[in-house]
Parts: structure tokens; C-alpha cells; sequence
């Protein structure tokens, strides 16, 4: 079981989908939704037993859960899959957003056979980019996801969802593209041979060739950067983001948000950290750098939004600069700077995940009643009467329960203590501060800037004399505290209580930080 | 070997063609055997097959007929590739709606001179025969293209492709006569030995230039492609794919031998070092970043599928060059695994497009819209075809990419090249997807659904799952085709 355990995880939606297609074919298409919530709910349920029995001291060649097998010889591919303290919270966090997302989804009618099975597979591919610990294997199921999110994105979406879709698509794989031939130069430069990402970490910081007059390990570090870049995304490579997240269905840009920005921090943290510390070092300054720039530019975009859910899009933007100044901050000359950064940013990884979550599925209810989402309509809006003036306003009272968790979910967004997205970038900051002073105190401007935009649209939006208009709103429906109140729980006891998830990542990260210490 | 009768018993599969040529034009005479011609045929080729798969176990080289022809392994491979895309034309040919029923022995016939052809031009070893196999694959085919008769289309690409095929064809001769000229030979093995000693390597590279033409126009490279998208586009789709697939291979195995015992130091196929240090992988390195790029750039703004898979054949064969101007032996094998994954992918896009325009007439990519909630599983394999011709895992299409790049890493020289193939195939997705786009973004209730007929249904699928087969099993095709040498 022990052994079994990782690739049941990944392979459990797979085995979701594929049963899925008799199911609805003999009892109708509105039954694969039940199958693909057995199947997350299985997920969810393995995920919580690895967490159980996970022990975060061992490291993966030592974990019992690791399972690593021949699967191509002659190329030296393994099916290697293993867990530790990096991917532990993000596997946690895949399997309970991709159940709260099938919940979510429930009243997808179009289609659903197609969606729920779309569904599925990326959730399986998301899974397996967390769990490979073979290169190879983490290119393929990194590349596996972008198919049923091209789909997703392009037939569920919004207006402009066939644009938004292959933008996505053709952005990523700009990316990959590069992230495959650092891939294949990290595998043709080493001796013997290897895609093992636990062999590389002592394979490839010996690599030693030049090409056209460079380091071809700075080639490497470069290539994979921009892989992981257009993930996360840093600036400037962010343009994909808001498009996606915007016309992605509600369950869909959750899933990008959560999860699918995480693994381009998680790539960098499990593959060009520890493979090559010394061009981490070396790049560490502009790093930082690229993340404060990420604070601030995402933060002021978001400001200047008029739709929730591409304000929300853009605070993304901005939360994973934090990760990035946090992870900069390895570098930093006090350990524990260090450890308080690296901390910081992979818990950031996470309460990111479940804060934004909250917050795209609250956009989400909304939207849902009100069948539009401005909080000031636009100035070229059809309707010239209503062009430039409050969508919304006094909401608060008509829906109070609602409201309680807006206020729960913009809170914990802008960083109020006591809810969890405060630690994580307490710690960043803190990280950051104690490797590049300036640039941190620059950054910390963020904070206030997070205020002002969540701040404003909470008081436009739920606050002031009450549109009529919207006299028909109902209050959140039980099906959606469903899927809000798991997540607001983890806010708040991650903001109050953050040791387990401390607990699960503190020896990874010293373990990261040792290769530093070393290399410097 | 000397005595041409001994030569014969490893000539059997090419009898056989003979035969069964020989058979369908006769059959075709008698009015009641006309009917089965497209038997006759399949069954000529069944033998073929056979009499090639027995043959192949003996796997020493051989000289046949006075050193005019090779038996070897590496054309044994290639000789499957061809007959296997022959035959599976062959059989979906008659499914086709846009053929003339009063010409499908004609049709027939001429496949299978083609395919006596190809399999000559993979075991040539000899000037003259390297150009009369040439001729003997182009002549018939320039006829095929035109073979709709009365369709405007088809002449011209016909027309065309007789000009250019010439010209091509007339450039090659002339650099072959350079060569004979130089040397004295005809055998392309003295050739090299002459070669070696030559000190006039402006001569060499002239001959290399003029070759190059030759074969760059047989096998679609930049610049000379120009026929490629009108005669693709023009022809019946049974025959687009045809040549989009069997030439390919065939053309790309003559340029293989040709170049790598010719214009190397070693003159064998393991070479490493190129003669006279003329530094032609230089040149067709060059050459390859241009095919690949014009090929994409190109695809980008056609509407029609048919031209828009021509111009994707084009980019491949710019893929397939990055290979060649590495030059050493895993290359060679990356090449060979990729022509056979790259045979099946295109197979089944044409036959899917052959689908479409038998059932809807469908001609440009708007007439694909709603197709994929009409022909579920046909479209899900489409997809999957679209993906593994982008090369994106997991299917084979992305396993053949790798295998590509692979020898770019041991020959450091040419890693720019590799930047400009993975951002190629970055934009390759974007035409392929405008395909997938329009079957499955955009609802067409209007369409009437016309189900496909169980031939060409089996082929599109058996073809298209090998994608996804190859993808997991690629390490025992890989290790077979080692083992062939």
C-alpha cells in the first residue's frame, strides 16, 4: 500500500474518467459528475492518509511512499515518484481544491461528460508534477495538463474564451519548450546519464562545458527560469494571467490560481534550487527584484480593475511576488532569514492557493445571480445609463452570510493577522529583509496597496445604499458553503495555528537551505 | 556478388510488385476480372510483404546485380515503412468518394509503379540507378496528382509538379555528372574513395549544391518546396497523403546513404566527419532552420486543410534535417524512429480529411466546425494526431522530437538550431490547434451526422492509437531498430 499510495493518487482520476464514460453512457451524462466526486473524494481521502502517516524528517530516497521503477532503461527514465516537505502542502492543496471544484461545478450542464472528464486528467497531471521525481516524468505530466485546461478554458469559458484558451496554451508552451532543452542538456552534460532529480543534485553542479562563450549551467538555469516563469507568472510574462483567469469557468480559474501558478515556485524550488544553487545565488538578486516588481505592478493593475474576478487575477499576480522574494531570499547571510524566507514562501504557495480559491469562488456565487461581475460598470458598457456608475452597493445586508466570508476572503487576501495569508507573508518580508534590504522595503508598499483595491471594492461593492436591482439575490446557497467553508477554516487555522503545516515543510526547506550553505 | 540470377532471389519482393503490376493492368483489360483489380492488388502486396519480412532475417549486406543495388538493413526498414503506407492507401483509396470509378485500376497501377520505385531508391548505390528510381517514383506521380481529370486543381498541380520535378531532377543529373566527371565512377562507394583524395573541394561542394536540389525537392526542403502546397492541395487527398508519407521516407533514405557515404570521411552511415572538411552539415543545417521556419510561418495563415498539412509536412521535413546535419549514428536512429511515427501521424490526419470530405465535402477548416460533438471518438483521435504532429507528450510525436534533439547534444555545434526547432514547434501548435478549435469550439446543429465507412474508421484509429502505443512502448521499437544494424 505504502508503496502504491503516490501513483494512486495520480492515477485515481485517470481511472475516474475512464469509468466515467459507461457510466454516463448507460445512466445519462448528468452521472459523470457523481463519478468524478467519488473519484476526487477518493483522492482527497489518500491525500489526507499520506498526510497522516507522512513523516517529514525522511527524505524522499528514505520515505516509505517513494516507489521507483525502470520505465524506459536504454534512456535511463524511471517512473520514479516520491513526496517530502516541498510537495506534501501542494498535494494537499491539489486534492482538496479539485474536490471543492467538482462540487462547485455541479451545475455545469453543457456538456458535462466532456468537462468532468477534462477535469480529471488535469487534475491527474497536477498531481503528477507534484509527485515525479524523475525529470522526464515531471515534463510529461507538466505538458499533460495543458490539453484539458486548453479545453476547459476554450468550451466552458467566457466571451473570449477561444482567445484566452490558445493564448494560454502557446504561452506555457513557449515556456515548456525551453524547460525541455535545459531538461535534455542537464541529461546529455552529466555522467552517467540521468533525468533523477535526486541524482542531479549532486550531478549537476559538476557539469562543466561552455557554449558560446557561457557557463552552460547559467544556459540551463536560464531555460528552466522561463519555464517556470510563464508559470508563476513573473513579470513580464504575466499577460497570459488575467485573460485565462477571467474567461476560465469559476472552477477552472480556481484550479489555475491554486494549483497551476504553484508549479512554476514549486519548479523552481525542486529543480533549480537544489540542481544548481550556485546560478541561484547568482540570479537571487534579480530574483528579489522581479518579485517586488510583481508585488507592486500587480497590486497597482489590481487597482485599477473594474471586474472582480480580474482584480482578483491581478492580486495573484501580486501574491506570488511575495513567493519569489521569499525564495530570493535563500541567499540571505543569517540563517535564519533564510529559513524564515524559504518557510515563508512555500507556505505562501499554499494559503495563496486556498486564499484565492475562496476568493474566486465567492466572485464566483456572485456572478452566478447577478449574471455580471463589475463592480463600476465600464464607460463604453451597452447600456449608456448605467455606463461608469456602481454596479453593485449595500449587498452586505442583503446577503449577510455572504458577506461574512467576502469579508473572510478579502481579509485574509490584503494580509490581516490572525488569518493565514499574514504569516506567510510576514515571513517573506521577514526573509527578505534580512537579504535585500531595500528592495523589501520597497515591496512592503504592497501591503498597503493590497488594501487599498480589496478595501475599495468590498465598500463599492457590499456597502452604501442597496441597488434594487438586485432585491432577487439569494443568500449562499449550502452547496457553496460547501465549498467555502473547508477552505475559510484552513484560513483561519493556518492564520492562528500554522505549526502542522510548519511541521510539514521545515526539514525540506533546511535541507534546501544546507545545499545553500554549502555552496556559499 | 556477381551473377545476376543469384542477385534475383533477394529481389523477390520487388518481383512481386512487378507481378503484381503487371497483373492489375491486365486485369484491367479483361472486363470481367475489372472489378478485381483493387484484390489483386491487395494481395500482390500481402505477398510483397512477406516475401520482404522472410527476407529480411538474413540481414548481411549484400550487393546485387554487378554493385547496382544493396540488400541491406537499413533500406529493409525503410522498404517496411513504404510498403506498409502503400498498401494501407491502397485499401482506403477505394473508400474514397472523390476518385473516378472508371480509373481505379489505372490509379492502382500507378501507386504500385511508385512503389517499385521508392523501394528501388532505398538500396541504389549507383548514380545511374539513384536517378532512374528517382524518375521511376516522380513520373508516375506527376500523373497521380492529375489523375482527376477534369478537375482544374488537379492539372495544375500536376503541370506543376512536372515542371519543377524536372527542373529539380535536370539540376541533380548535373551535379552527378560533376561527381562522375571528378571520379570516373558510377558506384557511389568509389566514388568516396576517389573523393577522399580530390584536392578540388570547390567542385565537390558545387556537385553537393546541384545534388541538393535534387533531393531537397523530393523531399519538400526550403527553397525548393514551392510545388509541395499546390500539388497537395490540387490532388486527391488519397494521393496528397500518399506522397506526403512514401516519397518522404524513401527520399529522405537515398539522402541518408547518398550523403553519409559520399560527401563524409568515413563514407558509412556512422560518419562523423564531413569530406574534405566541406562543411555542408553547415549548409543543410541552415537549410533546416529555413524549412522548418518557412514551413510553420506558412501554415500559420491557410484555410485550407489539405495546404495547411502541406506546409506541416514541410516543417517536418525541416525537423527531420536537423537530424541529418549532425551526423553520427544516433541521429541516423532518430531519424529512422521519427519517419515511421511521423508515417502514421500523417496517415491518419490524411484519412480523417479524407473522412471529411467524403461525408461533408469539407475543404477549408471552417467546414470542420462541430464536427468533434458529431464524430466523438474520430475527433478525440484527430486530437490526439494534432497533439503528437505538435510533438507535446504524451505520444509518440514528442518521444520523435527527443530523438531528434538527441544528437544535437552530442555535436555541441548546433544547439542554435535547436532554440529555433522547440520555438517552431511552439508555433506549429497554433495552426494544428485552429483544426482542433474548430471541431470542438463552435456548435454546428445545422450538420447533418454521416458516419464513416468501417474502413476508413479502423484506419483512422489503428493509425492514430499508435501515437499513444509508441508513447509507452517506444524503448522496444527503439531497441529493434538498433538491432537492425
Amino acid at each position: 500500500m505504502e508503496h502504491y499510495i503516490l501513483t494512486l493518487l495520480i492515477f485515481i482520476p485517470v481511472i475516474g474518467a475512464l469509468v466515467m464514460l459507461p457510466v454516463s453512457r448507460f445512466f445519462g451524462n448528468s452521472y459523470s459528475k457523481v463519478v468524478a466526486l467519488v473519484a476526487t473524494g477518493i483522492q482527497l481521502s489518500l491525500a489526507a492518509w499520506l498526510y497522516w502517516n507522512f513523516d517529514s524528517s525522511l527524505s524522499i530516497e528514505s520515505s516509505p511512499f517513494t516507489l521507483n521503477i525502470p520505465w524506459i532503461e536504454h534512456f535511463n527514465i524511471y517512473y520514479y515518484v516520491g513526496v517530502d516537505g516541498l510537495s506534501m502542502p501542494m498535494v494537499l492543496l491539489t486534492a482538496l481544491l479539485s474536490f471543492i471544484c467538482i462540487i462547485s461545478s455541479w451545475n455545469i450542464d453543457k456538456r458535462p461528460l466532456g468537462y468532468f472528464s477534462l477535469f480529471l486528467l488535469l487534475d491527474a497531471g497536477m498531481m503528477g508534477v507534484f509527485l515525479s521525481m524523475d525529470f522526464f516524468l515531471f515534463y510529461i505530466f507538466w505538458e499533460v495538463m495543458l490539453l484539458p485546461m486548453y479545453f476547459l478554458i476554450g468550451m466552458w469559458g467566457g466571451p473570449q474564451r477561444h482567445y484566452a484558451a490558445i493564448k494560454f496554451f502557446l504561452y506555457t508552451l513557449f515556456g515548456s519548450v525551453f524547460m525541455l532543452l535545459s531538461m535534455l542538456a542537464l541529461y546529455y552534460y552529466t555522467t552517467p546519464n540521468t533525468f533523477s532529480l535526486t541524482t542531479l543534485i549532486t550531478e549537476a553542479p559538476k557539469i562543466d562545458a561552455t557554449l558560446w562563450g557561457f557557463d552552460i549551467r547559467y544556459l540551463i538555469w536560464i531555460g528552466l527560469f522561463i519555464g517556470f516563469a510563464i508559470k508563476v507568472p513573473v513579470f513580464p510574462f504575466h499577460t497570459w494571467l488575467p485573460l485565462a483567469h477571467v474567461e476560465a469557468p469559476t472552477a477552472i480559474s480556481v484550479i489555475l490560481a491554486g494549483v497551476l501558478l504553484k508549479m512554476g515556485t514549486y519548479g523552481l524550488l525542486r529543480i533549480s534550487y537544489p540542481l544548481l544553487p550556485f546560478e541561484a545565488i547568482h540570479f537571487a538578486y534579480t530574483l528579489a527584484i522581479l518579485g517586488v516588481i510583481n508585488i507592486l505592478w500587480g497590486a497597482m493593475n489590481a487597482i485599477a480593475q473594474i471586474d472582480m474576478k480580474k482584480m482578483v487575477a491581478y492580486s495573484s499576480v501580486s501574491h506570488m511576488g511575495y513567493v519569489l522574494l521569499g525564495m530570493a531570499s535563500i541567499v540571505s547571510t543569517s540563517p535564519a532569514g533564510a529559513q524564515a524566507g524559504l518557510n515563508g514562501a512555500v507556505m505562501q504557495m499554499f494559503n495563496h492557493g486556498t486564499i484565492t480559491a475562496m476568493l474566486f469562488l465567492l466572485v464566483g456565487v456572485l456572478y452566478d445571480q447577478a449574471h455580471h461581475r463589475w463592480i463600476v460598470y465600464p464607460d463604453n458598457h451597452k447600456d449608456q445609463e448605467l455606463a461608469g456608475k456602481l454596479a453593485f452597493g449595500g449587498l452586505a445586508a442583503k446577503l449577510p452570510v455572504f458577506n461574512a466570508f467576502i469579508i473572510i476572503a478579502f481579509f485574509a487576501g490584503l494580509g490581516l493577522p490572525a488569518l493565514s495569508g499574514f504569516i506567510s507573508e510576514a515571513l517573506c518580508f521577514i526573509g527578505g529583509f534580512s537579504a535585500f534590504r531595500t528592495l523589501t522595503i520597497i515591496g512592503t508598499l504592497g501591503i498597503l496597496l493590497n488594501a487599498i483595491y480589496f478595501l475599495r471594492a468590498y465598500q463599492r461593492v457590499f456597502t452604501g445604499p442597496f441597488n434594487e436591482k438586485y432585491s432577487h439575490l439569494k443568500d449562499i446557497s449550502s452547496r457553496e458553503l460547501v465549498t467555502v467553508v473547508p477552505i475559510a477554516f484552513l484560513v483561519f487555522l493556518f492564520g492562528v495555528y500554522p505549526a502542522p503545516l510548519i511541521n510539514i515543510i521545515k526539514h525540506s526547506v533546511a535541507d534546501l537551505i544546507n545545499i545553500f550553505q554549502t555552496a556559499m | 556478388m556477381d551473377n545476376n540470377f543469384q542477385s534475383l532471389s533477394y529481389f523477390l519482393p520487388e518481383l512481386a510488385i512487378m507481378a503484381t503490376i503487371i497483373c492489375v493492368v491486365v486485369s484491367d483489360l479483361i472486363p470481367d476480372l475489372k472489378k478485381y483489380n483493387y484484390y489483386i492488388s491487395i494481395f500482390g502486396l500481402v505477398v510483397t510483404a512477406l516475401l520482404l519480412i522472410l527476407g529480411g532475417f538474413s540481414s548481411n549486406e549484400k550487393l546485387l546485380f554487378n554493385s547496382m543495388l544493396i540488400f541491406d538493413s537499413f533500406s529493409f526498414f525503410f522498404k517496411n515503412i513504404i510498403l506498409f503506407s502503400t498498401l494501407s492507401i491502397i485499401i482506403v483509396s477505394k473508400y474514397s468518394n472523390e476518385l473516378d470509378d472508371e480509373y481505379r485500376a489505372e490509379y492502382n497501377t500507378l501507386i504500385l509503379v511508385v512503389l517499385l520505385g521508392m523501394f528501388l531508391m532505398t538500396n541504389s548505390i549507383n548514380l545511374i540507378m539513384i536517378y532512374l528510381s528517382l524518375e521511376l517514383v516522380s513520373i508516375p506521380s506527376y500523373v497521380l496528382a492529375g489523375i482527376l481529370k477534369n478537375d482544374k486543381k488537379s492539372n495544375e498541380a500536376s503541370l506543376k509538379y512536372v515542371i519543377f520535378g524536372s527542373f529539380a531532377s535536370g539540376l541533380m543529373l548535373f551535379g552527378f555528372s560533376i561527381l562522375y566527371g571528378l571520379t570516373g565512377s558510377l558506384d557511389i562507394d568509389s566514388i568516396h574513395n576517389y573523393l577522399v583524395n580530390v584536392n578540388n573541394p570547390s567542385a565537390v561542394l558545387f556537385s553537393i549544391i546541384l545534388i541538393l536540389a535534387g533531393f531537397g525537392y523530393k523531399i519538400s526542403m526550403v527553397p525548393f518546396h514551392y510545388w509541395t502546397p499546390d500539388v497537395y492541395e490540387g490532388s486527391p487527398t488519397t494521393v496528397t497523403a500518399f506522397l506526403s508519407v512514401a516519397p518522404k521516407a524513401a527520399g529522405f533514405a537515398l539522402f541518408l546513404r547518398f550523403f553519409t557515404s559520399v560527401f563524409t570521411s568515413e563514407g558509412a552511415m556512422d560518419s562523423v566527419t564531413p569530406l574534405l572538411n566541406i562543411n555542408w552539415p553547415l549548409l543543410l543545417a541552415i537549410l533546416s532552420a529555413a524549412t522548418m521556419t518557412v514551413g510553420n510561418v506558412l501554415a500559420l495563415r491557410q484555410e485550407n486543410v489539405k495546404r495547411m498539412l502541406a506546409y506541416s509536412t514541410i516543417s517536418h521535413v525541416g525537423f527531420i534535417l536537423m537530424a541529418v546535419c549532425t551526423l553520427n549514428s544516433i541521429a541516423i536512429y532518430g531519424i529512422m524512429f521519427y519517419i515511421l511515427m511521423y508515417t502514421f501521424m500523417n496517415l491518419s490526419a490524411f484519412y480523417m480529411v479524407i473522412h471529411m470530405s467524403n461525408a461533408y465535402n469539407a475543404v477549408d477548416i471552417d467546414d470542420w466546425k462541430g464536427i468533434g460533438f458529431k464524430h466523438p471518438v474520430l475527433s478525440a483521435f484527430m486530437v490526439i494526431t494534432l497533439v503528437s504532429l505538435s510533438g507535446l507528450p504524451p505520444t509518440s510525436g514528442f518521444v520523435g522530437k527527443v530523438y531528434l534533439f538527441r544528437g544535437l547534444f552530442y555535436d555541441k555545434e548546433f544547439i542554435w538550431l535547436g532554440i529555433i526547432a522547440v520555438l517552431n514547434s511552439v508555433i506549429s501548435l497554433y495552426y494544428y490547434f485552429k483544426i482542433v478549435k474548430s471541431m470542438y469550439f463552435y456548435e454546428n446543429e445545422k450538420l447533418e451526422k454521416k458516419s464513416a465507412h468501417p474502413v476508413i474508421y479502423l484506419s483512422i484509429i489503428i493509425l492514430s492509437s499508435q501515437n499513444l502505443l509508441f508513447y509507452i512502448y517506444w524503448s522496444d521499437l527503439y531497441n529493434y531498430i538498433i538491432k537492425l544494424f
